[in-house]
């Protein structure tokens, strides 16, 4: 009995009824979308932030290199979650006896360490070089093949591309690291970490890596690190406010909604209770009506809200929002919770009032 | 009449008009907010962005090639081009010098200390630059906010120095000793900490490098930290290929690109370009947190139109009673309609106005809270706010209006519909 009357008296009202149900599909919806952006962001921003380059930097001490087995060691500890590029440098002079800065790096790797970079084409096999585009001014205005001379031993080499940084990087004349070293003889002195993770994974990171290396100097980049984590917080603030306006806002939808669904059915309970319905049965009624429309509520609006923060992520980060399921129970309690005010509210205004009156249409 | 009408419904239905009023302003203030964060955020991250250093740097036109290894400078110091100190206020004077947050002059020049050679830079620490009748104090604890400090910042017009951290390691040297440099004793004020290649060198009052050098008013490069809107394809065109007002608007965008290209007309011999790592990137991230609160303000809209809308018809579901009566009496559809519409216009403009009220406070906590700085919302968005919490309130309530008369007014009295 209890049951057939929760079941029609939604479907005889059944305007007013999916009226207060899309409230709280929407409440729902966008509560999960916001929650699930809330987790999120912190990840999808952090992989934005990895373009920003190195944000650990191993450097030899002075006198000393860094031993051959470097580059595994560091592998081994960054373990496929982040890149790492060696760099070797030498100052080459050119046939007319002008001093440049030539570097040997992995091109393969450092055109995912640092993104920013803007080549023109990047060399693909031996006896080309990258060059920095005020180098290239100096050297080889027209982009024709150069000599270089380093310890008497020359190299000839072919432009493959400009290099623009806007630093240090112009003026530089960048090979493959296997040609630089069979070249100069100079091992590489310096290896750059982009590494993903909160700062005090970074931290992290650079003090295992200090006890590995102990000929080197590991560093966290500071400004690249600090800088990341204060925008990082300050985005996550912003969207927590944001997020508790938006589902304040939510909540008020359903309340004013179901306040007037329940308000409406004022009669219904008139005549329950002039039947001789106790007050309990009543209250129970509703409650149980109402609950059933949050969860029910609840549930669709958590797979829409799903859909939204994973178009969200889509459009803006180019990668879908994982969906957490940790924000459905948190969703469900409150679409209940809301639900069931906006349910037993109006019943206390209706409480003091005779059956009679209200039947009477008063 | 109508006014009547209109003024005793105001007067003797407190309470109903009371809570769709304030579903109308919360509805309104969250958009307001929602506005202001959405609009304002890109400026408040920009200005976070800034702590990564300069992002344009503007060099002589005639500069001779860099040889800089891990920010140790292999090249003969009076090597290359310079650039005129006497210029560096004009930089002040450009279309964009409002974005302009802070530049410093730098001039390297390499030094003999007791313990060996090491590079000296000559800049402004927080320099007052006099252009017109405003005073611009700028130097590297504007364009560096993370440098470090232990002991205190040399002041501009002392002779004081300022030396990194590996430095100061190597000379054995702390905050309030004395250094020798080139024979002539300095006072160490601080000990700068920056955890990039700047610990290896020793700062100084731009003065002091340039009697060093025996060039006064030279400076060889100046960083300048501006904040940018990120580049799109019209940002990367050649000025030199566009022309009239496709130029104008190029010229008027705070592109990276536009801004160092004014850089290179205020300073003479100069060539100016965006260092690629702090501008490209801070176009990225910046787009993304833009784009993101973006589409959570069209949400935050959508959820307060919602909830203002069914605010509104609820409101005027629980008035069937009195359309009811009106009818019966013999009103028309039209005035009754023209009635309620007039009702929920008349609503929305006092709980409009309030909400605004309340949604630019709101914005400007939040700004406070989390960026220590308001975010202002122009009073420029209050026709617009109120033109749409007008627009919302109204469709709210047509839908409802419309299918409370098309009832029978005998049913409805009777209280059976």
């Amino acid at each position: 009995m209890f049951l057939r009357m929760l079941v029609r008296g939604t479907v005889v009202r059944r305007g007013r009824a999916l009226t207060a149900l899309l409230a709280v599909v929407v409440a729902a919806a966008v509560s999960t979308a916001m929650l699930n952006l809330y987790v999120d962001v912190g990840a999808k921003l952090r992989s934005e932030f990895r373009s920003y380059g190195a944000n650990v930097v191993i450097v030899a001490k002075e006198g000393q290199a860094l031993p051959p087995d470097a580059m595994a060691i560091v592998e081994r500890s960054i373990s496929g979650k982040g890149i790492a590029v060696p760099f070797a440098y030498a100052v080459a002079h050119t046939a007319g006896g002008r001093p440049v800065v030539v570097a040997g790096t992995d091109f393969g790797e450092a055109q995912h360490l640092n993104r920013w970079w803007s080549v023109t084409a990047w060399p693909s096999q031996a006896g080309e070089a990258l060059v920095g585009t005020r180098a290239a001014a100096a050297l080889t205005p027209s982009n024709h093949p150069f000599d270089l001379v380093y310890n008497g031993h020359t190299l000839h080499l072919q432009p493959a591309g400009i290099l623009r940084t806007g630093a240090d990087e112009d003026s530089r004349v960048y090979l493959s690291l296997r040609e630089f070293s069979a070249w100069t003889g100079v091992p590489s002195s310096s290896i750059e970490i982009s590494y993903t993770g909160t700062s005090q994974d970074v931290s992290a990171l650079a003090d295992q890596l200090g006890q590995a290396l102990p000929q080197a100097q590991v560093q966290p980049v500071r400004q690249i690190v600090e800088a990341e984590a204060r925008v990082l917080g300050k985005t996550r603030s912003s969207l927590y406010a944001v997020t508790v306006l938006i589902i304040l806002t939510a909540m008020l939808c359903v309340l004013a909604t179901l306040t007037g669904w329940v308000y409406d059915r004022r009669s219904d309970f008139a005549i329950m209770k002039a039947l001789g319905a106790s007050e309990g049965l009543l209250r129970g009624l509703f409650a149980a009506e109402a609950l059933t429309l949050g969860a029910v509520g609840a549930l669709v609006g958590f797979v829409i809200g799903i859909g939204v923060a994973a178009w969200i992520g889509r459009v803006n980060f180019h990668a879908a929002v994982v969906p957490r399921f940790s924000v459905l129970p948190v969703v469900l309690a409150g679409s209940l919770g809301v639900a069931l005010l906006s349910a037993l509210f109006p019943m206390r205004l209706l409480r003091r009032v005779q059956p009679a009156m209200i039947l009477r249409g008063e | 009449m109508f006014t009547r009408l209109v003024y005793e419904s105001f007067r003797r239905q407190k309470r109903r008009k009371l809570l769709a009023g304030v579903a109308v302003t919360l509805g309104v203030a969250v958009a307001t907010a929602m506005v202001g964060v959405a609009t304002d955020i890109g400026d408040k991250i920009g200005r976070e962005l800034r702590v990564y250093g300069a992002n344009l740097i503007v060099t002589p036109a005639d500069d001779a090639l860099d040889v800089q290894i891990g920010g140790v400078n292999l090249k003969p110091a009076n090597d290359g081009g310079y650039l005129n100190e006497a210029d560096l206020p004009k930089i002040r004077t450009m279309f964009w010098r409002n974005n302009i947050v802070g530049f410093a002059p730098i001039l390297p020049v390499t030094v003999s200390t007791l313990s060996g050679s090491a590079e000296l830079v000559g800049t402004y620490f927080a320099h007052a630059v006099h252009t017109g009748n405003e005073d611009f104090v700028t130097g590297v604890r504007t364009t560096h906010p993370l440098w470090k400090v232990v002991g205190e910042w040399p002041e501009d017009s002392s002779p004081d120095l300022l030396v990194g951290q590996s430095l100061a390691a190597k000379l054995g040297k702390h905050a309030g000793d004395a250094l020798v440099v080139d024979s002539s004793s300095h006072r160490v004020a601080g000990v700068l900490s920056t955890g990039g290649p700047d610990d290896e060198r020793m700062f100084a009052p731009l003065a002091v490098a340039q009697q060093l050098l025996h060039r006064p008013g030279a400076v060889r490069s100046i960083q300048v930290s501006a904040i940018t809107k990120p580049e799109d394809d019209f940002a990367r065109r050649d000025p030199k290929t566009l022309k009239g007002a496709v130029y104008d608007r190029w010229y008027c965008s705070p592109y990276a690109t536009s801004i160092a290209y004014q850089l290179q007309e205020v300073i003479p011999n100069s060539r100016a370009e965006q260092i690629r790592q702090v501008a490209q990137n801070e176009g990225t991230v910046l787009s993304r947190i833009q784009g993101l609160m973006l589409l959570v303000a069209l949400a935050a809209l959508f959820a307060a139109a919602l909830a203002v809308s069914s605010a509104m018809a609820t409101a005027i579901l629980e008035r069937r009673s009195e359309v009811g009566l009106m009818r019966a009496l013999g009103a028309g559809k039209f005035p009754v309609g023209a009635l309620f519409l007039a009702e929920a216009t008349l609503l929305a403009l006092i709980a409009g106005t309030i909400g605004f009220a309340i949604g630019a406070g709101l914005a400007h906590q939040v700004g406070r809270r989390i960026f220590d700085q308001p975010i202002t919302i122009q009073p420029v968005l209050f026709p617009y706010i109120l033109g749409m919490a007008v627009l919302v309130t109204v469709a709210g309530s047509a839908l409802s209006i419309r299918k409370a008369l098309r009832f029978d007014p005998v049913r409805v009295l009777r209280g059976d519909a």
